[in-house]
């Protein structure tokens, strides 16, 4: 601030001349210097962004070679395919479940760290964190030696239980477990650190006033939690089913979407197809069918955020 | 002190009418602790793991003991990888794309963020709803156009961008711009009105308004905002798969996974080492600068 203050003049000379020029032309130069400030940014997500989106498009109606136009006929191929009703209901399967568990684990452990003392709070944090920071590639890789088949850490504690060995990645319904596993375990502490962000924002007051109208701790929750938390809630669950949705690094690299294709997601099988299989046309319209939950969960987040600043 | 003695004057009455109360509430802090410490059991065991078996030797992990316990620390995995040019030549690159996407994510979501944030203009608050949206299309959605794209570049202008590392720099800002201009517009339209009129009206240009001002202010949102670029780019996976091939020029993530798994051969000790010593940048950031980073994170809900 004192630096700005005490230099006056320190417009740019070669602006000098300008001075006088009236409000009109200011006004246009400021939104000049405004949109060539943004002029980057706008190529960016033109280019890069925007028109890939929208070429993809252009791409899912080719043949396999690019060079005929077939229509609709990769969508026609797909609706005959076995796999790709496999894909969509594992996708719709991993992505919902994972999302409820994230979220109730999140509301749950905001709430443990919420309740013990400021002081050891910062602690807790940091150690609830962890998994979200660690690469999800890298964090994987350790969950697919936890999982291996013979040498399983899993299996070697649970056989102190005598429970049997499980073949964590290689019968369908236990891999499709431990893909979500592994994602709740990677996505709950962002849920909990939102959570917890608004659980502070929560008065206190609110709390006394319920427990001096005699309510029992269920009743806090439902009445006053939840009722103050709605906004965080729904942005993060609709965030999260977006980023959930369209996962690829930890299914791509535990299951690769085996056993037989049965952990497939949109976003791995496209890479199957498109890249592995070079089928670029085929994988663009596999990975289309993410944008309509993309598009519904970003509706919701615009009007949800919308909201927010109205209420600011 | 004298809230101390107004506590001191209430101390026998309340004793008496909350006894039930405070039992109630050690008892719910004791259990608060318990499943604190198994969640929290939860979210550790796999970077634990990881640094055991880090330490164990081939013949160690191949024996099956008690794997979640070193009988012969060695660290010959750390040596082996750190004196070996492949390992080096990915964490090289891995360096290089993330701080120079940082660079470009920083020189690109500033300047932009400053003029939707208060230059007013034609379009710009439909502008800053589409970043906010852009940041939404996800990277698996894109990597198929992209490639293709690439692809065609390279054969109308005999410039062959895929297979080097440095195609990374240019396509990971599409993952880090949309939501650092995002948040850096939440952070600059919090900065009170006031303390860049007396600017202008000092005489400051806008450029002096934007480096002297804004950014000094908004120091903990770059501090964040730079923390999320230098994480994301950092973690990205799918695009050096798609993109990278040869393996001198493959980034972390992908070195690791696809060079030290050959076939069905895993050498597990060294896979894990390499995973460490992959996750350890962001780790150590996140161990030093924690309440920036959760400040990023909960930035993109909160602010704007």
């Amino acid at each position: 601030m004192v630096d700005v203050a005490f230099q006056p003049n320190s417009v740019a000379p070669a602006r000098s001349t300008r001075k006088r020029a009236s409000l009109r032309v200011a006004l246009k130069r400021k939104s000049t210097a405004a949109f060539l400030m943004t002029l980057p940014l706008i190529l960016l997500v033109g280019i890069l962004v925007v028109y890939p989106a929208f070429y993809s498009l252009h791409l899912a109606t080719l043949n396999k070679s690019m060079q005929r136009f077939v229509g609709f006929g990769n969508f026609e191929f797909l609706f005959k395919r076995e796999t790709f009703w496999l894909v969509v209901k594992q996708s719709c399967i991993f992505a919902l479940s994972a999302v409820f568990f994230k979220a109730l684990i999140g509301f749950v452990v905001a709430h443990l760290v919420h309740n013990v003392p400021a002081k050891g709070q910062r602690k807790w944090r940091g150690m609830l964190l962890v998994p979200w920071v660690i690469p999800p590639a890298m964090s994987t890789l350790a969950w697919l030696w936890l999982f291996d088949p013979s040498y399983s850490a899993f299996n070697y504690t649970l056989a102190f239980f005598g429970i049997g060995p499980i073949s964590w990645l290689g019968e369908p319904n236990w891999a499709r477990f431990s893909v979500i596993l592994v994602n709740v375990w990677f996505g709950a502490p962002f849920f909990m650190i939102m959570y917890l962000a608004s659980l502070k924002s929560v008065p206190e007051q609110l709390y006394e006033a319920a427990a001096i109208d005699g309510a029992n701790w269920w009743q806090r929750i439902w009445y006053v939690t939840l009722p103050m938390m709605r906004n965080i809630i729904a942005i993060t669950t609709l965030f999260s089913l977006i980023v959930t949705f369209a996962n690829f690094d930890i299914t791509r690299i535990l299951t690769a979407g085996g056993p037989l294709d049965h952990t497939h997601i949109f976003a791995t099988w496209a890479f199957r197809v498109g890249i592995e299989g070079s089928d670029l046309p085929l994988g663009a319209s596999v990975s289309l069918f993410m944008v309509p939950i993309l598009a519904i969960a970003a509706v919701f987040i615009l009007r949800d955020i919308n909201k927010r600043g109205n209420e600011a | 002190m004298a809230s101390t003695l107004v506590i001191d004057k209430a101390a026998p009455t309340r004793t008496v009418k909350y006894g039930s109360m405070s039992r109630d509430r050690t008892w719910a802090l004791r259990w608060s602790y318990f499943f604190l410490t198994l969640f929290a059991i939860f979210s550790l065991v796999p970077p634990i793991y990881m640094l055991i078996t880090s330490l164990k030797s081939s013949a160690e992990i191949s024996a099956a003991t008690n794997p979640w316990w070193v009988f012969h620390p060695t660290l010959a995995n750390y040596v082996q990888l750190l004196t070996s040019n492949q390992f080096l030549t990915f964490f090289r690159n891995s360096a290089l794309v993330s701080i120079l996407v940082v660079t470009i994510t920083m020189l690109i979501s500033v300047p932009a963020a400053f003029a939707l944030a208060r230059m007013r203009f034609w379009g710009s608050a439909t502008l800053a709803t589409g970043v906010f949206l852009t940041y939404l299309i996800p990277d698996t959605l894109l990597f198929l156009p992209l490639f293709k794209m690439f692809a065609v570049f390279g054969d109308w202008t005999g410039i062959h961008l895929i297979g080097k590392w440095y195609v990374l720099v240019i396509v990971y800002p599409t993952l880090t711009v949309p939501f650092c201009t995002w948040i850096m517009i939440g952070y600059f339209a919090s900065i009170p009105k006031e303390l860049d009129e007396a600017a202008i009206i000092d005489g400051a240009s806008w450029f002096q308004t934007l480096t002297r001002i804004f950014i000094p202010v908004a120091m903990p949102g770059l501090i964040a905002a730079t923390i999320f670029a230098f994480t994301v780019s950092w973690a990205q996976y799918l695009y050096p798969l798609v993109f990278t091939t040869a393996t001198d020029q493959l980034v972390l993530p992908v070195g690791i996974i696809t060079t030290l798994i050959k076939g069905d051969v895993f050498n597990w000790g060294q896979i894990m080492t390499g995973a460490l010593l992959g996750a350890a940048p962001p780790l150590i950031i996140y161990a030093f600068l924690m309440d920036y980073y959760i400040a990023g994170l909960t930035a993109g809900a909160t602010k704007g």
